[in-house]
């Protein structure tokens, strides 16, 4: 067990420097330029702010200084802000979109398993329609769209919520729910297709013969085998929630890290396109690996390989 | 079969109906302690007066040598104020300075400071907070952006170059409250620029002591009618009133508190629902919206920009004049702002736009149109300087412009006036804006969408672009005669000769066609009636320091 996770490690730091080499060299090969306006500046501000910001060094010694940077965790200045970097952006934005999309996942779990379980049960029946039409909706209707219908019902119409920002709880509730349509309708339909399958095997089968209740097939048996697939998602669910929602954050004003992935492209601010990648990569890596972890508790069948009987 | 369906779909409405009602059901009840708590509006009319804005993106630097941009510059022109400053009818009077005199040959400027002028943390302003700031935004090492804002002063550029010393640099403190300026060259929109926040004092001691103190509202200092209170990144700020403003007793506001509120469309909501009292920018249906109702709560401030095609003078056949001005004649500009723009902006048939003093009246209207929409007209033009240039029709071509449902649907509009009134063919291309200025700078494209918002209230800013090899001459348009002219308006300390000077050389440019002006910008917002005292200066987000709350 403990070899796995350390070769786990080691391969995680080994993927997370291949990504970082492409990201800082590919970054640097797409056109366009952070600095450049409306407009060109004097050629002396220009070779200023590139200075400034060791643009104007070969590429080979930028890459060297950047890792350097990096391994004392410094991800570097923000091009675009002399106020906050980008280590700030993180440390300001991660714990609000955590916040948010781990009540955003809290609720798409818990719905979507319910829905995803009473569907499979009633196949084919009312309650089966019922929730698929529900996952057919939130997956088809784009979070913005759901957000601006709910921010015009829920706090313009009937004054229930504030429209925007992060102040209070009562301003997370609307964007947890406007976030955890999609992943709640995937989970919902996942669930359903699993449980159908898992019910139809043989050793649910066997269960029910040896006088098991129905209550206690399903539970101990059906569902937990039912679960796998949908562990196996919650690992990329998990990471792209809880880094923001760049589309949620923007309409409902909350100072997440959401806006970072689009924005550093967007203004080509370079230490914060490499930044959010990594960081962005380390939380996927850490969750993968965490998934694979999970299943053998799940489902004890499954053993990790290198590990003695 | 029709039966089936029909009932199918009955279904699912009710579905969607039940749906609906459960979740209305759901979050009501978890809402209801919410009710009392939320937007207070009722409780702040007894207690200081609260301005509720919104600031449309996080401000990238509230220090004034390396701000830039609206939303730096929002917060700054209310925290900061500079040697002048500027009345709601944008005349220009004393700021931080009382009086000041100009050498005859206007290149020597003294400003005599205030005796009562304060820091927020109670220094004295002084001459030299005002060198030390210029200085500071001029050196190479600060990196600022704007440092060309102070090209002006003699040495400046050269010092901002790395090719000059401090010391060479024209301004000096002779004593705490005179401050002697020495310019390159006479500049007679000089004193306008003393307004401008690049121009802003830094207190010396502060920075000196703490190289960040910008970055943060617990170490903010600032001599304005403002103080910043609190800067939550990315969510919010408050700015409170200076006790240390001199002009203190004319300042109603006790507090202004902003969200930062990326989402046009939220921001509006926002404002519907009593969060915000003041909104800009709109979006745009809204706008149009508004402006159709003719709502009482919207107001349309006049704009120093002016949205425009370039025409890349180096392409055939775009570097024939008549092919540029047949193009630009066939399109419908009434249309465009009306219902495509939709912002009340103003059809432009010149490129400065309206709003800028000229000798007497408005520079703008003085000059009038200086060519017509005129479809006859513009079918022979492109025949001849089609002919001219051994073609007989025009090439397909590409317009491009950069991402933006707005920029779009212009860009569709034209290219629909053009293929119903001349019959010409192009296609549409869409890219990011870094890459657009990318390759505008490398000459690589055809027509591109752009847009220039004056840094100073003068013609010049807009008359400036276009002269042989100017940093901003994307079209790379030169004419020989116009930069003659350019340089007579940049010399001449006499207004008169001045203005004449650039009206001449703006009919130059609207003959060539060098550029295709669409129109000129306004600034639609929308603002609480219980607010009075906002006024939206040409070159700046709407003001609230004489704002009050009723």
């Amino acid at each position: 067990m403990l070899k796995f996770a350390l070769k786990r490690v080691g391969l995680a730091l080994l993927t997370l420097w291949v990504i970082i080499t492409l990201t800082f060299l590919l970054m640097h090969n797409i056109p366009g330029n952070p600095f450049a306006q409306e407009g060109t500046m004097p050629k002396a501000v220009y070779e200023n702010l590139q200075s400034y910001y060791n643009l104007d060094k070969p590429l080979l010694v930028q890459y060297g200084l950047y890792l350097q940077s990096l391994l004392q965790l410094d991800f570097g200045p923000s091009l675009k802000s002399s106020s906050i970097s980008v280590n700030d952006y993180i440390k300001s934005g991660f714990p609000v979109s955590l916040h948010l999309g781990t009540q955003a996942m809290l609720i798409a779990i818990t719905f979507g398993l319910i829905f995803g379980v009473i569907a499979s049960l009633n196949r084919n029946k009312w309650p089966d329609y019922l929730s698929m039409v529900l996952a057919i909706i939130g997956i088809s209707v784009p979070n913005f769209i759901l957000a601006t219908i709910l921010i015009n019902y829920f706090a313009v119409e009937w004054q229930l919520f504030p429209v925007a920002t992060w102040k209070s709880w009562s301003h997370t509730v609307l964007p947890s729910i406007a976030l955890a349509m999609m992943p709640m309708a995937y989970i919902a339909r996942l669930m359903r297709s699993s449980m159908l399958e898992v019910l139809s095997q043989d050793y649910i089968l066997t269960a029910k013969a040896k006088g098991l209740s129905r209550n206690k097939v399903i539970l101990k048996h059906a569902i937990r085998n039912a679960m796998l697939p949908v562990v196996t998602v919650l690992g990329i669910l998990i990471a792209n929630l809880v880094t923001g929602s760049f589309i949620i954050e923007s309409i409902f004003g909350i100072p997440g890290m959401g806006e970072m992935f689009v924005k550093g492209i967007f203004n080509r601010d370079y230490p914060v396109i490499l930044g959010s990648t990594i960081f962005y990569s380390a939380i996927l890596i850490f969750l993968i690996l965490i998934v694979d972890l999970a299943y053998t508790w799940i489902d004890p069948r499954i053993k990790i390989s290198g590990e003695r009987k | 079969m029709k039966k089936k369906l029909a009932r199918s779909l009955i279904f699912l409405l009710s579905i969607v109906f039940v749906l609906s009602g459960c979740f209305g059901g759901g979050t009501n009840n978890e809402s209801t302690p919410e009710e009392s708590t939320d937007p207070g509006e009722k409780t702040e009319e007894t207690g200081p007066k609260i301005l509720r804005l919104n600031n449309s993106s996080e401000p990238g630097s509230l220090h004034p040598g390396t701000a830039q941009g609206t939303h730096d510059s929002w917060i700054l022109e209310h925290a900061f104020e500079g040697l002048t400053k500027k009345t709601p009818e944008g005349e220009i009077i004393p700021g931080m300075a009382k009086e000041w005199e100009t050498s005859e040959d206007g290149l020597t400027w003294t400003f005599h400071l205030r005796d009562d002028i304060k820091w927020s943390n109670g220094d004295p302003v002084t001459a030299a907070d005002f060198e030390y700031a210029w200085k500071y935004a001029l050196n190479p090492e600060s990196a600022s952006t704007y440092a060309y804002q102070l090209y002006y002063l003699e040495g400046g550029q050269e010092f901002n170059e790395g090719k000059a010393d401090e010391d060479q640099v024209g301004v000096t403190a002779e004593d705490d409250q005179t401050l002697v300026v020495k310019l390159a060259q006479p500049t007679p929109y000089f004193l306008d620029l003393t307004s401008f926040y690049t121009y802003y004092p830094i207190s010396q001691k502060v920075q000196e002591e703490n190289p960040k103190w910008y970055q943060e509202a617990e170490s903010y200092v600032s001599n304005g009618a403002f103080k910043l209170t609190e800067w939550k990144h990315k969510e919010s700020m408050k700015l409170e009133k200076n006790e240390h403003y001199y002009e203190q007793d004319k300042i109603k506001l006790d507090e202004v508190h902003f969200v930062i509120i990326d989402d046009e469309n939220t921001a509006w909501q926002m404002y519907q629902a009593g969060e915000l009292d003041l909104v800009y920018p709109l979006p745009q249906d809204v706008q149009g919206q508004l402006l159709a109702n003719n709502d009482p709560e919207f107001v349309k401030g006049p704009d120093l920009a002016v949205y425009y095609f370039n025409f890349n003078n180096e392409v055939k056949p775009f570097n024939n004049p008549k092919v540029r001005k047949a193009l630009s004649m066939a399109i419908d500009r009434q249309t465009i702002v009306e219902h495509v723009a939709q912002g009340g902006q103003i059809p432009a048939y010149s490129v400065v736009p309206p709003g800028i003093p000229d000798v007497s009246g408005d520079y703008q209207e003085n000059t009038g149109n200086l060519f017509e929409e005129n479809l006859d007209e513009a079918k022979k033009l492109l025949e001849e300087g089609l002919a001219e240039e051994g073609m007989d029709q025009l090439p397909n071509f590409t317009l491009t412009y950069n991402t933006s449902e707005g920029h779009k649907a212009i860009a569709e509009a034209v290219q629909e006036m053009w293929r119903k009134n001349l019959g010409v063919e192009m296609t549409l291309e869409n890219v990011e804006f870094q890459v657009k200025l990318d390759r505008e700078k490398a000459g690589d494209y055809t027509i591109s969408r752009a847009g220039w918002v004056g840094d100073y209230v003068d013609p010049m800013t807009f008359i400036d672009l276009w002269v042989t090899d100017g940093p901003y001459n994307d079209a790379n348009w030169s004419n020989p005669e116009y930069d003659k002219l350019v340089e007579v308006a940049k010399t001449t300390m006499d207004q008169e000769e001045r203005m004449n000077a650039m009206h001449e050389a703006e009919k130059i440019l609207m003959d060539e066609m060098p550029i295709l002006p669409v129109y000129f910008y306004t600034k639609p917002f929308t603002v609480k009636p219980h607010v009075t005292g906002v006024y939206t200066p040409i070159n700046s987000y709407p003001q609230f320091i004489y704002a009050d709350i009723e």
